[in-house]
Order: structure tokens, then sequence, then C-alpha cells
């Protein structure tokens, strides 16, 4: 594992009475690709400015490389930031925008330029070096803020939901290009995004922040498949939640029963007592479906209101007698066998290993 | 005709008369100047540059252009620079009292013209600072200044607040910001308001007529040319000041509409 890069700890960020972070207590690793996400309004993107000095915490300290920062002016941290406006300045040419922080910094004239069409030819994008930013496409534009901040050649490189703004095509090739970079540079990439696909496909590790709080720290698939707690369930989406009282123990199971029936989950990793409530969840896609009833210890009689295509995936919305709505998550080949119309009656069915259950918090 | 068509006669014809109104004296003013005979009447006499070559020849009119000149050019850089300021605080800090401050900054040009010179000219001789040539500039400048700050806090309103935070980020310190990003980035509105400044100043009569004192400026001796006698020489000088007038404020008009133009492309 490698040695902490930038470490929170204990941070908080008040803005008059209104509490923006309620306290981080986290690291970053050197050399990882970092996402944090969470919904708008959760502290996520005043996190990144702490980190960029353009917010200074009230309580705690932020340390880089063992040095607090918390006193450090932003334009004397080496903390470049990709923004979510791009915020490049469009009086200047993209090369010169490559260049503005090596001007910043008193490079010279030739050595300026080189190191920028440089970047720019890395990026791809050497024949616009000397466009107007005005005339350059959402992507070009995408490429110069890249540009614009690799070029200072930082150890940490802070991007504040940098492809909000681009077309969803785009938005695929931007991931390819960005984790490709941060394998070669080898640098440390902390992205904050509201979108789970963006992060889920680019980040070594994430952090889902909610109402100023760290909810969960975990690799993706960690997340998805063992949230913590229901905030993450439900933030994560594609999840089915249940919850009910724990009616009867043993060795590595237990029974809770919802209104939507009695089911088993695994209980290795969390202590029930027996009466308490408890809640589980089940990934939509490790859901089965059959017409006829089917022999398993968890099951449940659906009727299917509504599909959503993806692709080749398709998500079926679904809802039992108790009007609790489920979610099914398959591929489009295997849902065709069934011909299933809407308003028509199933079963779902799951393995018990299947289900993950929550710390009530 | 439909009825849409000829409501837009009426309105063409309306919007002629409104131009008639205000440009018709200033034609006559025009004509006038290189009319021949001495009073402004019809049927005209013949075409001469006489009055032309008479002001050209006057002493007085010379040095009440180059006091003019004077005032405008420095008038119009106080005033920018007072105006970017502002423009500027209001722009970056949110503070208590900001909505006072800026109408307190706005306040000038809302007092009565002929308030606002007898109080400079009281104020003036108080401290013993009247009827001196920076007399002049220095009222002009607080009377231009909230054109200027107007014109320059519309520009940083177009402005990404991210755009200086940016420039933080990337190593800029403050001053190299304000430098590299934030002046650049206002140039056209800058240029707009140094052209506007010094138009309001060039023709400005009412203040400089109570502070000037001896240092007259061309719109001041107008008036005393008119107070002697009724000499076509003013109508020269009037179309002088006018054709200046107007060239700083289309040019003014120029760089303001620029911007316009590009921040609609982009």
């Amino acid at each position: 594992m490698s040695k902490p890069l930038v470490v929170f700890d204990k941070v908080q960020k008040h803005f008059g009475n209104f509490v923006a972070v309620k306290e981080l207590d986290f690291e970053i690793r050197e050399g990882e690709f970092l996402a944090i996400m969470g919904p708008s309004g959760c502290g996520k993107t005043t996190t990144l400015r702490m980190l960029a000095g353009l917010e200074a915490p009230s309580v705690g300290e932020i340390r880089l490389n063992d040095h607090v920062m918390n006193d450090v002016a932003p334009h004397e941290r080496d903390t470049p930031l990709v923004w979510q406006s791009l915020a490049l300045f469009p009086f200047l040419t993209a090369r010169e925008n490559v260049e503005f922080g090596l001007k910043m910094r008193g490079v010279d004239k030739a050595e300026r330029r080189k190191r920028a069409l440089k970047w720019l030819d890395k990026m791809d994008i050497l024949e616009f070096a000397d466009r107007d930013i005005s005339t350059l496409s959402g992507g070009q534009k995408q490429r110069v803020a890249l540009a614009r901040s690799l070029v200072m050649e930082p150890q940490i490189l802070l991007l504040d939901e940098p492809l909000s703004a681009l077309d969803a095509h785009l938005v695929i090739r931007m991931q390819a290009v960005l984790t490709d970079l941060q394998r070669e540079l080898g640098i440390t990439f902390v992205y904050v995004t509201h979108s789970q696909s963006e992060a889920f496909a680019m980040a070594d590790r994430v952090i889902i922040m909610g109402k100023g709080e760290i909810a969960q720290i975990g690799s993706p698939k960690d997340i998805y498949r063992e949230p913590a707690n229901q905030f993450v369930a439900e933030f994560v989406g594609r999840n089915n939640i249940l919850s009910g009282k724990v009616a009867s123990l043993s060795d590595d199971t237990a029974r809770i029963a919802t209104p939507s029936g009695d089911f088993t989950v695994p209980t290795k990793e969390v202590h029930l007592v027996k009466g308490q409530k408890a809640s589980f969840v089940i990934s939509a896609d490790l859901l089965h479906i059959s017409i006829d009833e089917p022999d398993a210890r968890n099951k449940a009689h659906c009727k299917l209101i509504s599909e959503e295509f993806v692709g080749s995936m398709v998500t079926l919305f679904l809802e039992n007698s108790t009007g609790h709505e489920f979610k099914v998550q398959m591929q489009e080949r295997e849902l065709s066998k069934f011909d299933l119309k809407s308003g028509a009656e199933i079963w779902l069915s799951w393995d018990t290993a299947s289900a993950h259950v929550l710390n009530e918090n | 005709m439909n009825p849409s068509r000829s409501l837009n006669v009426i309105l063409g014809i309306y919007v002629a008369m409104v131009f008639a109104f205000v440009f018709a004296p200033i034609v006559f003013s025009m004509i006038f100047s290189f009319n021949s005979q001495r009073f402004p009447t019809i049927p005209l006499g013949e075409f001469t540059t006489e009055w032309y070559a008479k002001i050209l020849a006057d002493p007085d009119v010379w040095e009440a252009a180059l006091n003019s000149l004077i005032v405008s050019c420095s008038t119009a850089v106080i005033a920018t620079f007072l105006g970017f300021c502002t423009a500027y605080s209001d722009f970056r800090y949110n503070f208590r009292f900001k909505g006072p401050y800026l109408a307190l900054i706005l306040l000038p040009p809302t007092i009565p013209l002929i308030i606002m010179a007898l109080a400079m000219l009281a104020w003036f001789s108080k401290i013993g600072m009247s009827g001196q040539i920076y007399s002049i500039i220095i009222a002009h400048s607080v009377l231009t200044a909230p054109f200027a700050m107007a014109v320059i806090r519309l520009r940083l309103n177009q402005m990404d607040p991210d755009l200086e935070s940016a420039a933080w980020n990337l190593g800029g310190s403050e001053w190299q910001t304000m430098r590299y990003v934030i002046i650049p980035f206002c140039k056209p509105a800058i240029f707009s308001a140094l052209f506007l400044t010094a138009a309001v100043s060039f023709d400005e009569f009412a203040v400089s007529w109570f502070v000037s004192g001896l240092n007259k400026t061309l719109p001041v001796i107008i008036l005393e040319i008119v107070q002697g006698n009724i000499d076509p020489q003013v109508n020269a000088i009037g179309t002088f000041v006018f054709l200046i007038s107007m060239t700083l404020v289309v040019l003014a008009q120029v760089f303001f509409a620029s911007r316009q133009l590009k921040s609609i492309k982009t």
C-alpha cells in the first residue's frame, strides 16, 4: 500500500451558520484515482476547493506530503484544478492558455512554448494551438483545460465534474483519456462527480459523501455490492432495499420478516439480535426471474410495471402486492426468452449470499 | 395597406421626427457656421470659412481647446481608474453596507449639475484649490467615474468567477491575476469607459464654468462669446465640439458593441 499523499484530519467547513463539511477524516494515497461522489450540496466540491486552497478549513488540518496546508495561499500550492466550467481564459489562444501557469511561475518564453506544445500534442489538439478558445468544440476545450493543468507537472490533479458539460459519447471517450493519462503519468487524480458511472468506471477508490460527511469509502465493487448504509444503497441506485424485523437467527443466517414476506440473509459480517429492525439490499443484477413459482428460500411475486433499455442491458421495474418496488437488471437477450408484457405476473428469487445487510444509521 | 404596415409607417415618421427634433439645432448650427451672413437668417448668404479662420486666429479659443484637451484626457484616465476599482470591488467582495456603498458611488450624476457645480466651487475655494485646471479635472472625475464604473461592471458581470480562481490555482498571485486575467478581460470596457468619460468631460459646461476661473474650457468660451454678441464663430466652435464628442461617443460604442458581439458568438 502506497503512503498517504494528502491527509484530511478532522476537517470541517462552515459558511456562517451553514455547515458545508461536518467532519472529514480520510487519506489520499499517492498515485491513486480517487473519486468523491455524492448528491449536489453534499460538500464534495467544497472538499476539493479546500484541497486547492480556495477555501480554508474552519476546523482541522489538511496535510500534503506531511506539510500543513491550511494557511498556504492557492497560488503557492501545486494543486491544479480542472474546472466544471473549464474556466479557460477567453482572450487567449489554446497555447497561451496552456502556457499561463508556466508564465506565472516565471518559466522563460521558449521553454514555456515547448512544454505547452508538447502537452497540446499529447492531448491530440496540437493543430488548434493558435486558435481562439471560442472557436473550439466542447471536447477540444476539455483537452485544453486538461493540458493547462497537466503542463504544471503536478503530483496531484484535481478534477471538479469536468465531463458534466459534454455529450454522452464524448464522456466515454474522455473517461478513457483520463484513465490512460492517470496510469501513464502515475500521478494522483482526485475526481469529484455526482455521476456514478463516471466514478465507477475510472476510480480505484470511491468516497461517497452525504450531507457533509463521508458515508462510505471503498472500491467501486465494494460500494456497489456492499453499501455501508441505506444512504449509499439508495444513492448507488440499482439496488433493491427491503426493511423489516429479525424473526429468527441461525449460525450464519437470519430470517427477516418484511411486509413483502420473510427472507433469509447472511449474517457473517453483521451482528443481529432477534426482534431488531434490519434492512438489506440485493443488487438489481443478482435477481432471477421466472414465470412459475421457483423453489427458493427468497422469492417474491410481482407484476411488471415498466422496462428501461440501456443498450444491451434492460432494467425491469416491478411491484409486489404490498406496493414495494423491485428493480431487476439483466441482458436484453436473456429477457427476450420470456416474452413479457406490461402487467405480466412473474416470480423473483435470489440466493441468500446475494443479500447484504445494511448497518443501521 | 394592412394595419401593422400603417402602424410601421406612423412609427417610422415618429422616430424621424424625434431625430429631427434632437438634431435640427445642431445641423442648423453647422450650416450657419459656413454662412457669410452675420445673423442666422434664411435665405442663406454665401458659403464661407471665415468664421473658422477667425476662431483659428483667436488665441483665447486655442487656449480653451488646449485646456479642454488636458481636462478631458486627465479626467478619462482618472475616472476610468476609479471606475475600474469600484467595479472590481463590487465584483470581488461581499461586505456589509455594500448596497449603500454602490449607491454612494453612483450618486454624482443624479445631483443637479448646478448644485454640484456650486458645491464644488464652495469647497474648492474653502481649501484654496479653485480656479485651477486640476480643479476642473477633479470635479469632472467625480462626475464621470460612475459612468466608467457602470460600463466596466457590465463587463465584469459577464466574467466567469472561476476565471480568477483558475489563475490563482495556476500559480498567479493576486497582482499577476489582475494584470494577466482581469485587465485583459475588461480591456474593451476599459477603452469604452475612457472614450465615454472623455466625451462627457469634453462638453461639460456647468461645473467647468463654476470652477474653471481663468482656465476656460471650450464650452465656457462658447458662452462668453454668446454673452458678448451674436457671433457666428459660436457655430464654428460648436460644430467642432460636437464632432469631437460624437467621435468619442462612437468610439466608446464601437468597443462596447464589439465585445457584445463577441460574447454572443461564444
